[in-house]
């Protein structure tokens, strides 16, 4: 490795930094912009008790205080403090709790849309203007503008009502195939159709002629040049596909009550438990954060030939 | 007279350099009309087929959005069965084009009633009309906040690649990191927020009848989706500077006047609508996206996602409440999609070439 991609590296890893300290930061000072802070509920207390909770929570002292507080208490301890609704529980076991669901969801729907979306990207690029190429091609188009919620929402209607064949409840043991489904088709879709145009870009380089002037094998050819030069694209977008899986997630885990992290964000949103807020919005932005870093840094150090900013 | 002449003789045959008379002079000289750049555009456009038939949806539901509200004889927050604080519960619930008890009996009577052609909702209102102002609601939302972000994007990003140097170190990197905040979550956590703080902030101005939802909206868009907006106006400027035709054009005498209307502003103009177009459907896919989650518009103003959200409730018995609401959706943001994408392909001048 470079020095020059060494220092490319240390300038993504920084920023990565720099990105999840302003979601901290944003998000604690959002929150404490609702009119009576985040720790209170609506229900008017007592002074006395008011004042309890404000010692409690800290909020007798001053705003940056508390941020200091808050922040030193997420990097030295991983402590998001206590559940506003949920008495008695911790921010930090909620989210574990929610994340055991939902990182299972997250990465078999990952891992179907890469496995699928690549194969026929694949498919479609060799089989250019075909027919085959036209049917993917549609329906991925279909797919990738059409909403999660609306993809959800109709394969429940359609799989689980009208035709009964998967259960349409979450939190049975079958019940996780329709929202893996419906977490998948919109990676899948976008990977095909990024697969295809990476692959059609390759099979046009001098290196792929050469190789068949040279008579190499066709099987040769297409997994051992073609395939894996176009699949490079493809690790970028492992970032964005978290988020999307994330956001995803939040509508999949409603239509289906999946009982994951989405589904306790969504609900602690209409609770206004606002620790639970911040907590989820942190940990989740730092993990989109963190993923992203990766793509990019794979990108760069698995193709010698992209050159650095 | 008629010369002999031998076949490899260096003599020049005289016949051959006559004047060409009139008429020849007239068949060489090829007039065609005259084209500018945005003639050329419409007529690439137009003969793109996808992109045309998404040209017309948008422009039907653009209609009908306008029209339909006026004629309807229904209101979207009219409540049917609601008659002196008594409710009808007839209304509730309808099927397409079934009637309410006291609608079956003027119809008996002779009167003529409109139709409920996609039923009522359970509170017994008019479903067709609320898909309608949803869809009001969505297009509306898609098209301010993507103005919002043409606004600030290009005044940001014109400012960052004029001045150039530190300023546009600064700006660069503030881009940069909005650019890495996972959006959806900070939009959800914004609005979550911003939909009690200016609740409060807004009431008994003329604002609050927007709803304070679809402002924090715009405050949301108009915060986080300007960066790539910045982004590429900046990076045009910055490369249409010192392009090889702006250099000669300097070179033959032309003044900055003249460059700026000849030359940038033509070879940009293309590429901001272009994004900003393609801006309306990520837009509209966010609007519906939080009124699913019931971040979205006040109720009772429906949006195509809150519509899609509530029939979720009772989508066992009325599924097509969800359907119709879904089959809007995809379709404007696929036609605004396919429309975008053929405005690209038809007024980019980079891929002509």
């Amino acid at each position: 490795m470079s020095s020059k991609t060494l220092l490319y590296i240390g300038k993504r890893i920084l920023l990565a930094i720099l990105t999840v300290w302003v979601v901290i930061t944003v998000t604690f000072f959002v929150m404490h912009a609702v009119p009576g802070g985040p720790f209170l509920g609506e229900k008017a207390l007592s002074v006395d008790a008011q004042r309890a909770l404000e010692a409690k929570y800290g909020l007798d002292k001053e705003v940056h205080e508390q941020y200091a507080t808050y922040l030193k208490d997420i990097v030295t301890k991983f402590d998001f403090g206590p559940s506003l609704k949920q008495r008695g529980r911790e921010v930090i076991d909620i989210i574990a709790d929610g994340m055991k669901t939902s990182a299972k969801l997250g990465l078999i729907a990952a891992g179907i849309a890469l496995v699928t979306g690549i194969v026929l990207g694949a498919v479609a690029a060799l089989r250019r203007n075909k027919l085959i190429d036209r049917v993917i091609m549609v329906i991925t188009t279909a797919f990738v503008s059409m909403p999660s919620f609306i993809m959800g929402s109709l394969l429940l209607l359609i799989f689980a009502v009208k035709l009964q064949w998967l259960p349409a409840n979450g939190a049975t043991a079958g019940g996780l195939i329709l929202p893996i489904i419906t977490l998948a088709l919109y990676p899948t879709a976008y990977i095909t159709r990024l697969t295809r145009s990476s692959m059609l870009d390759v099979l046009g380089q001098d290196y792929i002629r050469t190789a068949k002037a040279k008579g190499v094998s066709k099987f040769k050819i297409i997994f051992g040049h073609a395939l894996k030069n176009s699949l490079i694209p493809v690790i970028t977008y492992f970032g964005p596909m978290l988020a999307y899986i994330v956001t995803g997630s939040l509508v999949v885990e409603k239509i289906f009550a999946v009982p994951g992290i989405g589904r306790t964000f969504v609900s602690s949103i209409t609770d206004r438990d606002y620790p639970v807020i911040m907590g989820t919005t942190i940990i989740l932005a730092t993990l989109i954060v963190i993923m992203n870093l990766v793509g990019d840094i794979l990108y760069k150090v698995v193709d010698p030939r992209i050159t650095l900013e | 007279m008629k010369m002999y002449k031998k076949p490899f003789s260096m003599h020049v045959d005289l016949d051959a350099f006559i004047p060409a008379t009139e008429q020849e002079k007239e068949y060489m000289v090829q007039m065609r009309p005259p084209s500018t750049f945005f003639r050329d555009g419409v007529k690439r456009l137009w003969k793109n087929k996808v992109a045309v038939v998404s040209f017309f949806i948008i422009v039907f539901m653009v209609l009908s959005c306008i029209i339909i509200p006026l004629v309807w004889p229904y209101g979207y927050d009219q409540m049917l069965g609601m008659n002196k604080g008594k409710v009808d519960p007839t209304y509730s619930n309808l099927a397409p084009f079934e009637y309410g008890e006291t609608e079956l009996e003027r119809i008996e009577n002779g009167e003529k009633v409109f139709p409920h052609i996609f039923g009522t909702d359970s509170h017994g209102r008019d479903y067709l009309i609320r898909v309608v102002y949803g869809m009001r609601v969505s297009l509306m939302v898609g098209f301010f906040a993507s103005i919002i972000v043409l606004v600030i994007g290009m005044l940001v990003g014109s400012i960052s690649g004029y001045i150039g140097g530190k300023v546009d170190l600064i700006i660069m990197r503030i881009v940069d990191i909005i650019y890495s905040l996972p959006d959806m979550l900070m939009v959800i956590l914004l609005a979550s927020v911003l939909k009690l703080v200016l609740g409060e902030a807004l009431e008994g101005t003329i604002l609050e009848k927007i709803g304070s939802n679809i402002i924090s909206l715009f405050i949301v868009f108009g915060l986080l989706y300007w960066v790539s907006m910045s982004r590429l106006i900046r990076g045009q400027i910055l490369s249409l500077r010192e392009q090889e035709y702006v250099l000669s054009a300097k070179a033959s005498g032309a003044k900055s006047g003249w460059i700026i209307r000849k030359h940038l502003v033509p070879n940009c103009i293309s590429v901001i609508i272009i994004s900003t177009a393609l801006q309306i459907p990520s837009a509209i896919f966010t609007e519906s996206y939080l009124s699913f989650l019931g971040l979205g518009v006040n109720a009772p103003m429906p949006s195509l996602g809150s519509l899609a959200s509530d029939a979720l409730n009772g989508f066992t018995s009325y599924p097509y409440r969800l359907v119709i609401p879904a089959v809007v959706i995809s379709l404007i943001v696929l036609s605004l999609n396919l429309f975008g994408d053929g405005l690209r392909d038809a007024f980019d001048p980079k891929l002509n070439t």
